[in-house]
């Protein structure tokens, strides 16, 4: 019939695109995250809360709009010229105008009430049973836990996806983009304090399953808390662009057993012992190119090339500095190049690796400069 | 003024040196649509890059330059240039004037966009690349870690400020002081009423923006620290100081496209505008309001909960005279005698569309619910709806519709149907699963993305594609028009068209109302 | 209202003008010091006054004890070691507390930074009275060198009392460039 059945038509078309894609993406499977359609109540009540308020003010929007557009549709439908309905001539009341003021300002004050709750309950960061310090850099994250005994463990975590997933040469694996090499692990049923930071520009740390979102701000620290009800693996990434790899710094947060947890700190304090004394020790050219392989596709690789070809940064085969004295190369990995996207990866990488990837860099991509750097090399260095 | 009873002068000269607002409305529509085709080609290299996961035509670094420069390009180079247009070409005919208060300013403020806009695009060829650091350029990004660019990017957006004020205070001028005797406030199109009020809008803000990228150049190239902590300053500082420019700037954007579709609606339901009063109440208030709800963009900086909880409320609040708008609007539409020509399509679209967009704002504005929505792809849907299906719908609509009166020819009815359901399908299939990514966790802003995201950005890009080829149609369709077009030479095109544009000849002549009309 | 101008166009426009210019001037004069102003008294972001409290003596609580802890981060490319002695310790409102910040400039030339402080949560800011404190004053250190950088403060007893852990955070910035020419004023 002209004009009704070509609109419904083509609403019929696009919801029958749209069905098609979800049931074959299994978007109606329970725990499927593929195609997934709408927010997740997470893992925490934080994210509970805030999912039951999205989901009634989703309601709320959705009976409104029926509503109105029904009455549209209805008079679209009807009071049309071509059916010969002639055209009334009332062009005001004040007792409808009120009345459609009025009535949404009540329905948006029933809306704010639980707004309200649930922002002061999002907002309660009070005794919290320990805290983590994450820092945002170009780009990756850092996670401190503080211990009041000083005993701190801090790592840096970055993502794990090999540059050939991202450039189509390797098939992308289940956790594309959304893996690190570290992440971080908490405690099921704690409450965690995050203090949150940056190190260049403003990032943002986010973990829907645990409904946290907090911006880092260079200079400055915001805080925020989580406490998770479930164990498992939580994936999130970074929420404010912050240059070139705002989209390749995930988070991943592992949520385990208290006892795994504490298991789990102990080992990492161990590593810290453990790289000391590794420091301590002299490697073989095998060793460290093995190692410093690992190390440069992991952490250079973003801007230097996976071949040393460069790209954001400079190209490492055949470059002065690579194929120069170690004391110069020693030097620009350590304390990066001010003004320039180089970072001082001395506070990042641990002596091994910086010794390791130094003397990959200084062998690898026809550069074959025959010699090393050892950790004892990296440390005095960095003792003056 | 000089003696132009023989009519416009002949090429180039003509179009440089014009002070008449039919001509300048003409070149700032003609530049806007060619600036609208420049910003889709970016979103279709974005929707490219994203049509599937991997680093498949573009590298990360550009991709971040081509969202920025759509961004910009797209507010500052289409929409609202094109609303000014509309302005130049329209307010002087609605109120019985015979052109703007101030015709030569009005070509400066023309003339002085495009080498804005050359100097803009010139930077994707400067060394560091274009901005990429978001239309929104924070700081520190976009202070300490900015490539060189940045200094000819901040010197264009203050030439394209400038080009909003003047334009602005023309417009006010014109308004309070060239309305035809008889013709009162409250006799006003809604249209010129939007527009007024839009032009105040401006006036307060675009100096705000001048102001935030001043700092931004003192803390470049002069020392200063206002958005570094190392000496003092605040990156959130730039956020306070940009979003309390950006959020009337979306109301500057909008509010003139609620005019035009209060035009269109009572023409093609044959009935008056609904609620006239309540309209422009309703406009005044939305003004009013839209400069204490900024920090609803920064829900996550940081801010004090009385804060957070403030900004809330405030911007709940809009909900109120903008739903008093759209219920004003069917009502218009309720026991009229409709008919359903492309312009009340597109406004029927807008009507749709803007209010989904509006309800997916309304469930913005809730702070704690913000925390999972912010920065991700829910708030690039909420946006495109009300900026494509709200202002550019209501754009097209407004061509559509006076276009006749402007060249005296009727567009093809049938090609302009089909552009509509082209665009208004394709539209939806581009930004409706955009709420559903976002909602599952994909942020915005990035180049490449986890697998569970694959399918529905494959649908998007594909919806982008069909409507970024829609638009070709609707750019044929206005050139044939205009060149070969069936001649019509109805003072009212449209049977149930009121107002005093509608009482001149079609076309409408070099000059009118030369002579005051008389208004009942 | 005052009209500039017989001419309604001219007096309209000129009034419109000074406006632009006055929310232009609004940015620099009114914006930038009522923000400053509005984060210090509500401690906004944790920003803490830059500048000396002058201590007054007051009793001790002994009925409340806060823990404070320390952070030391070092801003991007800035080389030095930094870090606080002691990343915790809990003391009571009213008291003087005293602790040091460790810092190390390991590259062979002078280097000047700059210490900024920030509290979480950023209610407790205005209640943190820093008597004595290294980030008031650009921090100059020789090539190679170390120095220890003392901190003395005290926590007003007026702190809400629904705050128990108060952090403090230094962000050390590389300030050589900007600073040259006062290294050696001090």
């Amino acid at each position: 019939m002209g004009f009704i059945s070509e609109r419904l038509r083509a609403q019929l078309g696009y919801a029958a695109i749209l069905i098609a894609t979800l049931m074959s993406g299994g978007a109606l499977a329970q725990d499927s995250k593929v195609n997934q359609l709408n927010m997740s109540p997470g893992v925490t009540s934080s994210g509970q809360a805030i999912y039951d308020l999205h989901m009634a003010i989703l309601w709320i929007c959705v009976v409104i709009g029926v509503l109105v557009f029904g009455v549209m549709f209805y008079s679209i439908i009807y009071h049309r010229k071509s059916k010969g309905y002639k055209a009334s001539n009332f062009h005001e009341s004040t007792k409808v105008e009120i009345a459609w003021t009025v009535v949404p300002f009540f329905i948006l004050i029933a809306m704010a009430v639980p707004a309200t709750s649930t922002l002061i309950e999002v907002y309660d960061t009070d005794e919290a049973e320990m805290d983590i310090l994450v820092t945002g850099y170009q780009w990756k994250w850092k996670y401190e836990y503080l211990n009041e005994n000083g005993e701190n463990v801090s790592f840096f975590s970055n993502l794990r996806t090999p540059q050939d997933e991202i450039y189509n040469t390797e098939e992308k694996g289940e956790h594309y983009l959304l893996e690190v090499d570290e992440p971080m692990v908490i405690p099921v049923d704690t409450k965690v304090r995050f203090l949150v930071t940056a190190n260049d520009v403003i990032h943002s740390w986010w973990v829907p399953e645990l409904a946290v979102k907090r911006d880092a701000i260079p200079g400055f620290i915001n805080e925020t808390w989580t406490r998770a009800d479930k164990e498992g693996i939580y994936r999130g990434q970074c929420a404010e662009l912050c240059g070139k790899d705002h989209g390749f710094m995930p988070v991943v947060v592992n949520v385990v057993s208290k006892e795994e947890y504490a298991s789990w700190l102990e080992d990492k304090q161990a590593e810290a012992a453990e790289i000391k004394a590794l420091m301590a020790q002299t490697f073989t050219m095998d060793q460290l190119i093995e190692r410093g392989k690992g190390v440069y596709q992991g952490r250079c690789a973003a801007c230097h090339g996976m071949n040393g070809e460069g790209g954001l940064g400079t190209a490492i085969a055949g470059s002065a500095v690579a194929t120069g004295e170690i004391a110069g190369h020693l030097e620009i990995g350590i304390n990066g190049v001010a003004g320039t996207a180089m970072q001082a990866f001395g506070g990042q990488l641990n002596d091994v690796d910086m010794a390791a990837v130094l003397t990959y860099q200084r062998n690898a991509f026809g550069n074959n400069m025959g010699d090393m750097v050892q950790p004892i090399d990296v440390f005095n260095h960095k003792k003056g | 003024m000089g003696d132009h009873h023989h009519g416009p002068a002949k090429g180039l000269s003509r179009w440089l040196f014009t002070t008449n607002h039919k001509d300048i409305g003409t070149m700032y529509l003609w530049f806007s649509f060619a600036m609208f085709i420049l910003g889709g080609a970016f979103a279709m290299i974005i929707r490219a890059e994203l049509f599937q996961p991997g680093m498949q035509l573009v590298e990360p670094a550009f991709f971040n330059q081509m969202t920025t420069l759509h961004g910009l390009i797209m507010v500052f180079g289409a929409i609202m240039p094109s609303f000014v247009g509309l302005a130049n070409w329209m307010i002087p005919m609605m109120i019985g004037a015979p052109d703007m208060a101030l015709p030569r300013m009005n070509n400066w403020s023309f003339w002085i966009l495009p080498p804005a806009f050359l100097i803009l695009a010139s930077t994707l060829f400067m060394e560091g690349g274009a901005p990429a650091f978001g239309w929104t350029f924070y700081a520190p990004l976009s202070t300490i870690y900015a490539p060189p660019s940045v200094t000819y990017f901040i010197f264009s957006i203050h030439v394209l400020g400038l080009s909003s004020i003047m334009g602005s205070i023309n417009i006010i001028a014109t308004v309070m002081n060239m309305r035809a005797p008889g013709m009162t406030y409250m006799k006003m199109p809604l249209f010129v009423w939007t527009w007024l009020i839009t032009a105040f809008l401006l006036v307060a803000v675009m100096p705000v923006l001048a102001g935030a990228v001043t700092m931004m150049l003192m803390d470049i190239h002069f020392g200063t620290s206002f958005f570094s902590a190392a000496g003092g300053g605040d990156p959130v500082l730039f956020q306070h100081i940009f979003w309390f420019f950006g959020h009337p700037e979306v109301y500057i954007i909008i509010l003139p496209a609620f005019g035009v579709v209060s035009q269109i609606i009572p023409t093609f339901s044959r009935k008056p505008l609904f609620g006239y009063a309540s309209m422009v109440y309703a406009t005044a208030a939305i003004a009013f309001l839209s400069f204490i709800v900024w920090a609803h963009h920064m829900y996550t900086v940081g801010m004090p909960i009385a804060g957070e909880l403030f900004f809330m409320y405030a911007t709940m609040l809009i909900a109120v005279p903008t739903g008093v708008k759209v219920f004003n609007w069917i009502t218009t539409m309720w026991r009229g005698s409709m008919t359903f020509e492309t312009p009340m399509l597109f406004s029927i679209g807008f009507l749709v569309l803007f209010t989904i967009g509006g309800f997916t704002g309304l469930m913005l504005s809730i702070a704690p619910a913000d925390f999972q929505y912010h920065d991700s792809y829910f708030v690039v849907a909420h946006f495109h709806y009300v900026m494509v299906a709200g202002a550019v719908f209501s754009m097209t609509a407004a061509v559509y519709y006076w276009l006749p009166k402007w060249c005296g020819r009727m567009y093809n009815e049938t090609m302009g149907k089909t552009h509509f359901w082209i665009s208004f399908i394709g539209f939806n299939i581009t930004f409706f699963p955009q709420h559903f990514v976002g909602l599952a966790g994909m942020p915005r802003r990035i180049p490449d993305y986890a697998l569970q995201f694959a399918d529905f950005n494959m649908m998007s890009s594909i919806g982008a594609f069909i409507y970024g080829a829609s638009q070709i149609m609707f750019l044929y369709n206005v050139i044939a028009t205009i060149v070969a077009g069936k001649p019509t030479s109805d003072e009212k095109v449209w049977d149930g068209a009121e107002g005093l544009e509608w009482t001149l000849p079609t076309p409408a002549p070099y000059h009118t109302f030369e002579t005051p009309p008389a208004v009942r | 209202m005052l009209r500039v101008s017989k001419n309604p166009t001219v007096d309209i426009t000129a009034k419109l003008v000074v406006v632009s210019i006055a929310m232009f001037a609004f940015v620099f004069v009114v914006m930038v010091p009522l923000y400053n102003v509005l984060c210090d008294v509500l401690g906004i972001n944790g920003k803490t006054d830059g500048t000396q409290y002058t201590s007054v003596p007051v009793a001790v609580d002994e009925s409340r004890t806060i823990t404070v802890q320390f952070i030391a981060t070092n801003n991007e490319g800035m080389p030095w070691e930094f870090s606080p002695n002691v990343t915790a310790m809990k003391v009571n409102p009213g008291a003087v507390n005293d602790t040091v910040f460790y810092a190390r400039n390991p590259l062979p030339k002078d280097m000047v930074a700059q210490a900024i402080p920030s509290i979480s949560p950023a209610r407790a800011a205005p209640y943190f009275h820093k008597t004595e404190c290294f980030c008031f004053n650009q921090q100059p250190l020789s090539a190679q060198t170390d120095a220890e950088m003392p901190l003395q403060f005290i926590i007003d007893q007026e702190l809400p009392k629904d705050i128990q852990t108060i952090t403090l955070s230094y962000t050390i910035f590389d300030i050589t460039e900007a600073a040259s020419g006062s290294v050696a004023a001090r």
